[in-house]
């Protein structure tokens, strides 16, 4: 019943197109992956299974920081860190998964462990041979990291360029404490070799498909979460807060507060695109924290459109695919080629590729809407 | 200088616990010897200041006087280095943030009209109005015919209703500074502190703002500070004029208009 109201009152066109596209892939290329033959021109490959599985994990990714950065002002250059652990609670299930089936078949230990001459189990491993029990670190892990960091931040109203720089210095000393062989979790080598996941071989081609459609799944509740929280009330304050926040204080709102919930409901987000981002590349490691990658992050969401939604997680698919190419044409050119997009849209697309797109196609006079809320003509504060 | 200095010797905690003087207690804003320095220069210097329940005063001042940095110590956005600040007669806001002074009832409207402006106009004055501020208060609140009511309301009394559905960006000068006094009045405060609310408006719409602020006094306590002196005229009220960040001269307009050093510092030019 809410669910229906909330359907139709509070998501606006780019909304159902995204939603019906998403829900139509989730079927339809599990569908044409596994039913249809190879040799068929309808045939979705496994290979590209896999590439737009993770283009979906990275669209939850833009979604997450799109909600603190679109909607809050909040530049996070650090949402990676959130990412990555998501991931590695993720991946120690999936190691604890693997069991005596490891190198040196030692029934508990993984193998890194072993090497290392461990003879017990660190408890910061405790629990991650249950799903449940993983499934919640997924969560809680990136979330309480995120509420204690935004804790602190918010309240001695840490903002702007200081805010992300320490965003950055958070996944930046994440990165260095997991290259450590003593934090126990595999070092520089990170987690990798995942057998199965709740016993269903990871390798299958059927576990990938349903793997392809649990992101798009994610990927669609993220969106209605996101959305229901932008169009509450507080979603108002939110963007009050992004545009004058001392403002907003003066009306008697906890501007700390407001901050504190989109950050840490942002944080696992990113941590749930982490966990499902991980079983479908198989490895997660340490550079998965690196700065740049947060960084990047940053630049699916201007390009697709900061403070839409749907053009974060455009954003996301867009600049991925053409990675996946020009890594394939030109390995050495695609830093360049990043930079210079984030430029070309700073300067001519302020308002990303959807915020330009819906401003032209009401410009024809054909949406009678009252505009939605995209951010002042700030690409970046 | 408003009172024995000697009867006013108030220890600085606990502020709730201690005895006060009937003047503080029956003042709705009690300033005394406060004052604020910025990197060594004293913006503020030994300001005191009472405003009685119900009462609307004028603050007049040259430029740099201290009368924005005032409604700042007052609104807990600038604490000051000594004094007392205190309101109700009890609370003492130096120990209280903006969010929390906002919520005893301080309502504040700044010099450079600051309103929220990727949000309709109607939007602005909705988040004004009293209800519940609280994260989960407002991400599960409905739609409250209620509160819409009090909007209507309030857009008639600052005379946006015909552009209720804009962005309140897209608003003339004079327009926002009235949504600002529009969502100041939503928040239905004790005390409104009015920065320059005329500036920037013509002779017509200067003198709209003043009928509308002498109606607002009718049931809140103001100060109002502004340079037009036929808007101050106006007003019709107590007087107090700023000088150097303490207070040069107070009494009604024609007082304060003829003291010597007032003239000289300020109308004189
Ligand atoms: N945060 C601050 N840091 C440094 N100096 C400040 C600060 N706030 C105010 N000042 C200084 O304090 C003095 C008083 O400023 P204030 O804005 O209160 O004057 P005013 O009476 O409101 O003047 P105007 O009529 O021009 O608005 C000025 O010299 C100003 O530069
Ligand atoms: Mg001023």
């Amino acid at each position: 019943m809410m669910l229906t109201r909330f359907l139709f009152e509070k998501i606006d066109r780019a909304g159902w197109v995204f939603l019906v596209l998403l829900g139509i892939a989730a079927v339809l290329v599990p569908v044409l992956n596994l039913a249809v033959p190879p040799g068929s021109m309808f045939h979705v490959s496994n290979t590209a299974v896999g590439l737009w599985g993770k283009y979906m994990t990275y669209a939850l990714l833009a979604l997450a920081v799109d909600l603190v950065w679109g909607y809050c002002g909040i530049l996070s250059l650090g949402h990676g860190a959130f990412f990555a652990l998501g991931g590695y609670a993720m991946g120690m299930y999936l190691m604890r998964q693997i069991g005596p089936r490891g190198v040196y078949s030692h029934p508990v230990l993984p193998d890194f462990m072993v090497f290392l001459n461990w003879t017990e189990l660190p408890v910061t491993w405790w629990g991650f041979s249950s799903f449940p029990y993983a499934l919640l670190m997924v969560a809680l892990v990136p979330g309480l990291l995120a509420f204690v960091f935004g804790w602190f931040a918010f309240r001695s109203r840490v903002t702007g360029v200081y805010l992300s720089i320490i965003t950055q210095a958070l996944t930046y000393a994440l990165m260095l404490a997991f290259f450590r062989n003593d934090m126990g979790f595999g070092g520089n080598n990170g987690l990798t070799d995942f057998k199965d996941i709740l016993g269903f071989n990871i390798q299958s081609q059927v576990t990938r498909a349903v793997l392809f459609s649990l992101s798009v799944i994610a990927l669609m509740t993220g969106y209605l979460v996101a959305r229901a929280i932008v169009t509450s009330k507080a979603g108002k304050i939110l963007i009050a807060i992004r545009d004058a926040e001392a403002r907003t204080r003066f009306l008697g709102y906890r501007v700390e507060n407001f901050k504190l919930f989109v950050w840490t409901v942002s944080a696992v987000m990113a941590g749930i695109a982490g966990a499902l981002y991980v079983p479908q590349v198989g490895i997660i490691n340490p550079s998965e924290f690196s700065p740049a990658n947060s960084i990047e992050t940053i630049v699916w969401v201007a390009v697709g459109g900061r403070g839409t939604l749907v053009g974060a997680a455009l954003g996301a698919g867009l600049v991925n695919f053409a990675k996946s190419w020009f890594t394939g044409a030109f390995p050495q050119g695609w830093l360049f080629a990043l930079g210079g997009l984030f430029i070309f849209v700073t300067l001519f697309l302020p308002k990303g590729i959807l915020g330009t797109f819906t401003d032209w196609w009401k410009r024809r006079g054909e949406r009678r809407e009252p505009p939605a809320s995209s951010p002042a003509r700030q690409p970046a504060e | 200088m408003l009172i024995d200095p000697m009867e006013t010797q108030l220890p600085a905690d606990p502020v709730q616990a201690i005895e006060r003087p009937q003047v503080v207690t029956q003042s709705l804003l009690y300033l005394d010897g406060v004052s604020v320095s910025f990197d060594g220069f004293r913006a503020i210097n030994n300001l005191s200041l009472i405003i009685a329940p119900g009462e609307m005063r004028a603050i007049i001042g040259p430029n740099g006087a201290g009368k924005t940095t005032m409604m700042d110590i007052i609104t807990g956005k600038t604490k000051p280095d000594t004094g007392d600040v205190i309101f109700d007669g009890q609370v003492d806001l130096t120990q209280l943030d903006e969010t929390a002074i906002a919520n005893l009832g301080i309502g504040r409207k700044f010099q450079k009209p600051t309103v929220f402006e990727m949000h309709t106009v109607e939007d602005n004055i909705e988040m004004a109005v009293k209800a519940d501020r609280t994260v989960f208060g407002t991400l599960f609140s409905r739609h409250s015919a209620e509160i819409w009511r009090r909007v209507d309301e309030l857009l008639g009394i600052v005379r946006l209703g015909d552009h209720r559905k804009r962005l309140a960006g897209d608003l003339s000068h004079g327009q926002k500074q009235w949504l600002e006094i529009g969502m100041l009045l939503a928040q239905d405060p004790k005390l409104l502190l009015v920065d320059e609310p005329a500036a920037g408006m013509t002779d017509v719409e200067t003198g709209a703002t003043a009928d509308l602020l002498k109606d607002i006094a009718k049931t809140h306590s103001v100060v109002v500070v502004e340079h037009d002196m036929g808007f101050i005229r106006e007003l019709g009220v107590k007087v107090t004029c700023l000088h150097e960040g303490s207070v040069l001269a107070e009494g009604t307009l024609d007082q304060v208009s003829s003291d010597e050093r007032v003239i000289e510092v300020y109308l004189g030019r």
